[in-house]
């Protein structure tokens, strides 16, 4: 495992290029776009105020930098360092930006979730979407970039439309019979839409492409609801978490009513862990064991309690999950057997973790300068080499899983893995 | 004849004071406790002057005389006067008299002492029965305590069981108290949610408005060029045709997904057939022959060759492409049958095991049922030839005994046998006396003991009598001023002490 040394970044701003080329960063109002080999810097563009958001475009050839407090989204190309591109919303101001698929068009959602500003880079066609809902997840695209599902909200209700994405064209309209919609999402198949409720409603409900309802799932009344959810990469399976710390395994195609899984955290108990020491290193603990529970503030809104935290392999063999009442542990759970595989307990509250693209590998980072992988075969803790502090709050593979960025408040460091497992 | 008359009163009651003097004074008459019974004793010899002065004196003979003649002849008595008007006295019919008093007063001793027997015995069994209440008593005081103590804790328990349960309804009604109230909040929030929502909604349009009628030149799009689709075609006008297209694509993409499933369960299901195809099969040959025996397993006979029938159909077409209804469902049929026959045969294996398990047992008795037999025939065969043995022995032994042999050897053989014998018996016969005597000492001494011991205990009991007679005169004026109840064993002890001395007493002047 290498490192690379510590360059500066500001406001968590590092991405890969989908292609795996370059790697962008942000300093304040700069971007850097450097070779991923060598970490040089191939392009260096300058923007008008600080940078919030970037982007890579699908295809890696432009890249979107997006400044909230004026408004402001710039357009940069790779191929040509001097073409450029500004998009002023003026006073309708910006509260978020993105690609879409095709990577021609850039969506800005205006402020107060006014509307959504399609702009369009080939023509000078402008499309406006009403009414959009102001919510964690509103915009979902198909994996395949064919369609775009709009989470909208007209007369206290709320509705779904389905663009195409080629032409812009409103391909169904439905409303959802949701309270208040909280988040919408694909399936890694595209053919259906999962739309999920407030937390004050345990609902979940199953669109088909065409606008029909597949089917509803919902688990409880009056207690909070879902906090989280997670596609299999097969689309069979659905995985949901809860407030109650409950993950609810869902095959999609059943009636609600049969073959549903629960899995529950059990706080003192796994079934195998690996703890981590002070000498950076992973040791295997004897069941039972006792986890670090913390009890939510009672009286607060949005406790951190539940299920905060989901994530599949993409072999479609594991799930990792964390329970924010417990957030040293990462629980990783073996699909196939529908059983705890794992449990990681760490020192420190994990800040992220995220499954390499390719294999059935987690890396976590727990705010500290050091980065732990995980697979079947075993797990270890790597401290990065470096002089200062460094906390790892975020961290990002590179798309063959061969790399990955290490992010912390104000540097990053890539970290190169050799192809063999790590044991 | 005044101071007769007056003696004859006070006669008896000085008699009945001269009477309880003698009894006091008594040794060996029996002691009475009974006051009631007045006892004329037998006078003794000392103070018998006393006794006959007190009633006939020199001067009052003749008056006596005639006293007693008239008592005499009021009893039925002959008179004592030789003639009816004389005053000669028939010593004769005097004589009579009193022996015929004498009679009387022993047979009116006798039926006072079984009267007292009787009174004591049934004084005894009072006390014994009056003892047996007031425990009886006691014990049901004891039990009535027991059962409200008893009642008591059920009654406490049965008002904490109300307790609770009423704690238990008083949860529940909260409970649901506390869901109502919930619902009626939520709805409460969602109507208001509702509320402010569209009043939010009024201020964006009215924002909305403003920010579209600014027209401000800033909300614009600056670029140096245009970029190519990424797909390279061009920009397409939406029309109908487009929209018709779009319809088409997602349908399409719908229904490729469908069959990708539809595929990936066909390839399932024909896995599955094959899996199960086989299984039957294996299960078939698993299963024992059962051809010859048609008439035994007549239910499974016909199934088993309407398998066997549908085996060979099956082989003979082509399953994959076979997938309706009909078929699908004789195949699992066919598989549940021939596995529920399975499951039999293995049971009747089971059976068979432990059947053969414990026939081993009983082969196992039967064999040594036989080899008992044996046995004992073999030993039925030793006994004969001991025996006979024995019976040779005992003939050679007699023959030797008998053997003309020199007498001397004879004799002296002889002698030798009688001898030790005679001196065993010898031994036995000096062991045996010296056990008789000593037994005889034993004897002695025991009766020795014995007699020593009679007589102590009747010494004993006479002081026991005295001192319980004062006893019982203490405790009966004691008793009627109830004072059993602090001292109720002492009481019931003395008594019965006092009865048991009085039993003894009797037995012993039994014996004596």
């Amino acid at each position: 495992m290498d490192f690379s040394e510590l360059f500066k970044l500001s406001g968590l701003l590092g991405r890969f290029s989908p292609d795996g080329k370059c790697l962008a960063s942000c300093v304040q109002y700069r971007l850097i776009i450097r070779d991923v080999n060598t970490l040089q810097i191939l392009q260096l563009y300058t923007c008008l105020d600080q940078i919030q958001y970037i982007e890579w475009s699908s295809d890696s050839l432009f890249i979107l930098c997006a400044m909230y407090k004026r408004g402001i989204v710039q357009v940069w190309s790779l191929e040509q360092p001097d073409w450029h591109c500004k998009i002023d919303e003026g006073s309708a101001g910006l509260v978020a930006s993105c690609w879409s698929p095709d990577g021609r068009h850039i969506l800005n959602t205006t402020e107060f979730h006014l509307r959504i500003t399609v702009w369009s880079l080939c023509t000078k066609s402008v499309s406006y979407i009403k009414y959009p809902k102001a919510c964690q997840q509103g915009i979902a695209f198909t994996k395949d970039g064919r369609y775009m599902a709009v989470a909208e909200r007209r007369d206290c209700k709320d509705f779904v439309s389905l663009f195409v994405c080629s032409n812009w064209q409103l391909l169904r309209h439905f409303d959802t019979e949701t309270q208040d919609l909280f988040g919408i999402e694909w399936a890694p198949n595209g053919c259906i839409l999962a739309v999920w409720d407030t937390c004050l409603e345990y609902k979940i409900l199953l669109y088909s492409l065409d606008g029909r309802l597949l089917s509803t799932y919902q688990a409880y009344e009056w207690s909070l609801g879902i906090k989280s959810i997670a596609w299999s990469p097969s689309s069979q399976f659905l995985a949901i978490g809860s407030y109650d710390e409950k993950i609810v395994y869902k095959e999609v195609e059943k009636s609600p009513s049969v073959e549903t899984e629960r899995f529950s955290f059990p706080p003192t108990r796994a079934l195998a862990s690996s703890v981590f020491s002070t000498q950076s290193k992973y040791d295997i603990s004897q069941v039972p064991v006792s986890f670090q529970y913390i009890k939510p503030v009672a009286d607060r809104a949005n406790p951190k309690m539940g299920i905060g935290m989901l994530a599949f392999s993409p072999d479609n063999c594991f799930l990792a999950t964390r329970n924010d009442n417990i957030p040293n542990a990462v629980w990783i759970w073996d699909i196939q057997k529908l059983k705890l595989f794992v449990v990681l307990e760490q020192l420190c509250a994990i800040q992220s973790f995220q499954w390499d693209p390719r294999q059935p590998r987690l890396a976590v980072c727990t705010g500290n300068s050091k980065v732990y992988l995980w697979s079947p075969a075993g797990c270890v803790s790597v401290q990065v080499p470096t002089e200062g502090d460094f906390q790892i709050v975020s961290l990002c593979w590179h798309p063959s899983g061969d790399s990955m960025a290490l992010l912390s408040k104000d540097n990053f460091c890539v970290c190169y893995l050799e192809r063999e497992e790590v044991k | 004849m005044g101071d007769w008359k007056t003696v004859a009163v006070p006669v008896l009651s000085s008699d009945s004071k001269n009477i309880f003097q003698y009894t006091s004074e008594k040794k060996i008459s029996p002691p009475n406790m009974n006051a009631q019974v007045l006892r004329l004793p037998l006078p003794s010899s000392k103070s018998m002057h006393s006794f006959f002065s007190a009633f006939c004196t020199e001067e009052n003979i003749e008056q006596s005389i005639s006293y007693l003649n008239r008592e005499l002849t009021t009893l039925g008595f002959p008179s004592i006067y030789a003639e009816s008007k004389g005053k000669e006295l028939n010593l004769i019919s005097i004589i009579n008299c009193m022996n015929e008093l004498l009679v009387l007063q022993h047979k009116n001793l006798r039926a006072q002492e079984e009267v007292e027997m009787q009174h004591l015995k049934l004084g005894s069994d009072m006390d014994h029965l009056q003892n047996c209440y007031a425990k009886l008593k006691e014990q049901l005081e004891l039990s009535k305590r027991e059962i409200v103590g008893l009642q008591e804790r059920d009654r406490q328990l049965q008002s904490k069981n109300r307790n609770l349960h009423q704690l238990l309804k008083n949860e529940k009604d909260e409970v649901q108290k506390l869901q109502n109230i919930i619902s009626s909040r939520a709805t409460q929030y969602n109507h208001d949610m509702k509320r402010k929502e569209r009043e939010y909604n009024k201020l964006k349009e009215r924002l909305h408005q403003l920010v579209m009628n600014k027209k401000d030149k800033k909300i614009a799009m600056e670029v140096l060029n245009y970029v190519g689709r990424a797909d390279g075609k061009r920009g397409a006008w939406r029309t109908d045709k487009t929209e018709a297209r779009n319809e088409e694509q997602m349908y399409k993409v719908l229904l490729n997904d469908y069959e990708q499933r539809q595929k990936q369960l066909l390839l399932e299901n024909a896995e599955l057939k094959k899996v199960l195809q086989q299984m039957k099969k294996e299960i078939i040959s698993l299963l024992p022959p059962q051809k010859q025996k048609p008439k035994e397993r007549c239910e499974d006979g016909p199934v088993l060759s309407d398998l066997e029938e549908d085996i060979g159909e099956f082989n003979k077409e082509n399953m994959w492409e076979l997938s309706c209804e009909t078929v699908r469902e004789q195949l699992t049929n066919s598989i549940r049958k021939q596995w529920r026959m399975l499951k039999n045969h293995v049971e009747k294996l089971d059976n068979q095991v432990s059947r053969v398990h414990s026939g081993a047992l009983n082969d196992k008795d039967v064999i040594s049922r036989e080899d008992h037999e044996l046995e004992t025939e073999k030993l039925e065969l030793e006994i004969q030839q001991c025996k006979e043995m024995i019976k040779t022995q005992q003939q050679l032994l007699q023959q030797q005994l008998m053997s003309p042999c020199d007498d001397d050897t004879t004799l002296l053989l002889q002698d030798c046998y009688l001898l030790e014998e005679r001196e065993r018996l010898q031994e036995e016969w000096r062991l045996f006396q010296e056990q008789k005597k000593n037994f005889e000492k034993e004897r002695r001494s025991f009766t020795e003991a014995a007699i020593r011991l009679g007589l102590e205990r009747k010494a004993f009991e006479e002081d026991r009598g005295a001192w319980l007679k004062q006893q019982f005169l203490s405790m009966s004026t004691d008793y009627k001023h109830s004072e059993n109840v602090t001292t109720p064993s002492a009481f019931i002890g003395s008594k019965y002490l006092v009865q048991i001395i009085l039993l003894q007493y009797a037995f012993s002047s039994f014996y004596l």
